[in-house]
């Protein structure tokens, strides 16, 4: 049997899943606990779980980054909630400098089971210094696994896989996702860090895009079918590691990449994947990849504004539409 | 808030065998940071190297305060604390040579000193980045109902560090079993104390954490482990943390480039005739310790480390492939 649940849910749900299963789980963070967490999803864990599994922090960021070292290294398997993603800028010595190289600094002494979990991305309204894609800021960090689930079931599967694994995991949730509704099992499944998602097929361009811009990505497709484009949308899932695999396998077969990100285009995710194939899929290319991203300025508040920085149904389509055009002048 | 009466250097409530053996610590160490020193300057340490020559009876009161199974975090001064809480001279020497059977197969260096099968659990380079790393030990002990202690050493400068705040703040309102030991060894790289911090005694902060604070003086050994085994009992006990200062001194410069000319003239002269390794022998033998007992302690200690030194150079550097090792398990 299967469910439709909400993004939101399926976060709920993979923590009182994960503190069910194994007793060393324990949540901690801002307003996690009795709140039930700034965007309530943590909501019904004290309640069920109590207060010695379920913890308010102060507003403390580094502390709370400590936290998660120090009882991951000594055998607990803590999630730490960073309400917005952008406050990693606050503790980000602890993620960077800490946490990422504690294993290999230590010759392999320490495992770090930590799981930190950071409300991310834009289209919410709230304005530059809360709707940063800060996975990107993190992806020169050896060390750090980051994840950017789209749906309700890879929220839920993915978080389930983050808290089991035995290396620190950067679990970015999408804020505008929240409400989103998917369909999962009555026992939702676990979804492997590391694995693309083919999630539409197809055989003229391949569109790479998670998040927020892979439901943006599958309505461009949806809406270029109508032309008789036929895109291939994959979702990486995760950054570190990335699939490249697969997206690879899926360029060969198009011949078209265009990837779309919602951040600018320097030190992006999407800038590395570009890179990464023209070093390894230049053959296959029969046209310069594109990156249908944000501009290079800060998130702007205004509605308007913040629209035309995050890229539209209508942008990502136009870039398909551009790139398939390559050496074709109308 | 007190300060402690003058110095005896000895423990009243300790054998005097057990002192000994404080004493044999404190010299192995002594002569371990000799070595480096020397090593350095024949260019087979690489980077930087921080010691804590007159410090070791911080470090080594306060270890020997704890059990092997509670845990230790340090900074990048560090090779003192680390070798106190019980790791091999052989296998830091190697770290610090960067050799394959070091401490952290060569990949932490002099810097980062690890020994987590002695509860050494790191030295941190970032300055005061432990302070809430030991939170989430001590939060271990606390949530799976053992009575473990996590202690934490940190410099004069640390206190003026965003994350000292923090630290102190979460570990007491969360009541964890945490020993914060601060080693105020009066400068802050080369900046001295007062023109830093506003006030004189650092143990005052801790009432801003509602915990205990107290200042000590860090060269009597027999004072710094009678501290600091109060502080990790009420630890235990479940009754929180502590912040203790300790008041030592450094023999060198903040690192191996540093000559500290910055030291008014007779400070150090000064803090040498309070070595805490000579106020521990003194003591020892007003005690009644006879005076040979130490000076064979003294020479078996020399010739541990160069023992220690020897075997560690003999070591193989880590194979290429290692470097690729350990960034996820």
């Amino acid at each position: 049997m299967s469910q439709t649940i909400t993004y939101k849910q399926a976060i709920t749900m993979a923590m009182a899943d994960a503190m069910e299963e194994d007793e060393r789980v324990l949540l901690f963070g801002e307003d996690v606990a009795v709140a039930g967490g700034a965007f309530k999803l943590s909501e019904g864990l004290l309640e069920r779980f109590g207060p010695r599994r379920v913890r308010d922090t102060p507003i403390s960021e580094q502390a709370i980054i400590g936290t998660a070292i120090g009882s991951a290294l000594s055998g607990l398997r803590p999630i730490a909630e960073i309400m917005f993603a952008d406050f990693a800028g606050v503790c980000f010595d602890g993620i960077a400098n800490e946490m990422a190289k504690y294993r290999y600094m230590t010759g392999g002494q320490v495992t770090m089971p930590a799981t930190i979990r950071l409300g991310n991305g834009a289209g919410t309204g709230f304005a530059a210094q809360h709707s940063q894609a800060v996975e990107n800021w993190f992806l020169n960090v050896p060390g750090l696994k980051i994840v950017v689930p789209g749906t309700p079931a890879d929220a839920y599967g993915l978080l389930r896989s983050a808290i089991r694994d035995p290396d620190p995991v950067l679990f970015f949730e999408h804020k505008h996702l929240f409400g989103t509704k998917g369909e999962v099992e009555d026992a939702p499944a676990l979804v492997e860090i590391g694995r693309a998602e083919v999630v539409r097929p197809g055989t003229d361009v391949t569109l790479v895009a998670t998040q927020l811009m892979r439901l943006r990505a599958v309505a461009a497709a949806e809406a270029l079918s109508a032309e008789g484009i036929s895109v291939e949308v994959i979702d990486p899932r995760s950054l570190v590691p990335l699939d490249v695999a697969t997206i690879g396998e899926s360029l060969d077969r198009t011949n078209h990449l265009v990837v779309a990100q919602e951040s600018s285009h320097d030190g992006s995710w999407g800038a590395t994947l570009v890179a990464r194939l023209m070093a390894t899929h230049f053959e296959s290319l029969d046209s310069p990849p594109l990156l249908v991203g944000g501009d290079d300025t800060p998130i702007p508040y205004a509605g308007p504004l913040e629209e035309l920085w995050i890229p539209s149904v209508d942008r990502i389509a136009d870039g398909v539409r551009r790139t398939l055009a390559y050496g074709h002048p109308a | 808030m007190s300060t402690k009466p003058p110095a005896t250097g000895v423990a009243a409530d300790i054998p005097l065998e057990e002192q000994l053996d404080w004493l044999r610590s404190m010299q192995e160490i002594r002569f371990f940071e000799e070595e480096c020193h020397r090593l350095f300057a024949r260019g087979l340490v690489r980077g930087s190297t921080h010691l804590a020559q007159g410090q070791e009876a911080v470090n080594v009161g306060a270890c020997r305060a704890l059990r092997v199974t509670d845990t230790m975090a340090c900074t990048y001064r560090g090779h003192a604390a680390v070798l106190a809480k019980g790791a091999p001279l052989d296998r830091a020497f190697g770290e610090i040579l960067g050799k394959a059977e070091g401490l952290c197969g060569g990949k932490g260096g002099s810097m980062h000193l690890t020994d987590m099968s002695v509860g050494a659990i790191g030295s941190f380079a970032i300055i005061g980045a432990h302070l809430p790393i030991v939170l989430g030990t001590a939060l271990t002990e606390q949530y799976e109902g053992r009575d473990g202690v996590s202690l934490c050493f940190f410099g004069d400068g640390s206190t003026n560090i965003g994350a000292f705040h923090e630290a102190l703040n979460m570990a007491s309102i969360w009541k964890l079993p945490v020993v914060y030991v601060c080693e105020n060894n009066l400068y802050g790289e080369y900046s001295p104390l007062a023109t830093t911090t506003p006030i004189e005694r650092l143990a005052d902060r801790a009432a801003s954490y509602g915990m205990p604070g107290v200042t000590i003086d860090g060269n009597d050994i027999g004072v710094v482990h009678e501290t600091i085994a109060s502080a990790v009992a009420r630890a235990r006990a479940g009754e929180g943390p502590t912040l203790v200062e300790a008041l030592t001194y450094r023999h060198k410069g903040h690192s191996r480039s540093d000559p500290a000319a910055y030291r008014p003239e007779g400070e150090l002269e000064a803090w040498m005739e309070r070595d805490p390794i000579v106020l521990h022998e003194r003591a020892l033998i007003e005690a009644g310790v006879e005076q040979s007992r130490c000076e064979a302690i003294r020479t078996q200690a020399e010739a541990d480390v160069t023992a220690a030194l020897e075997r560690a150079m003999s070591w193989a550097e880590p194979s290429p492939e290692s470097r690729l090792e350990h960034v996820f398990a």
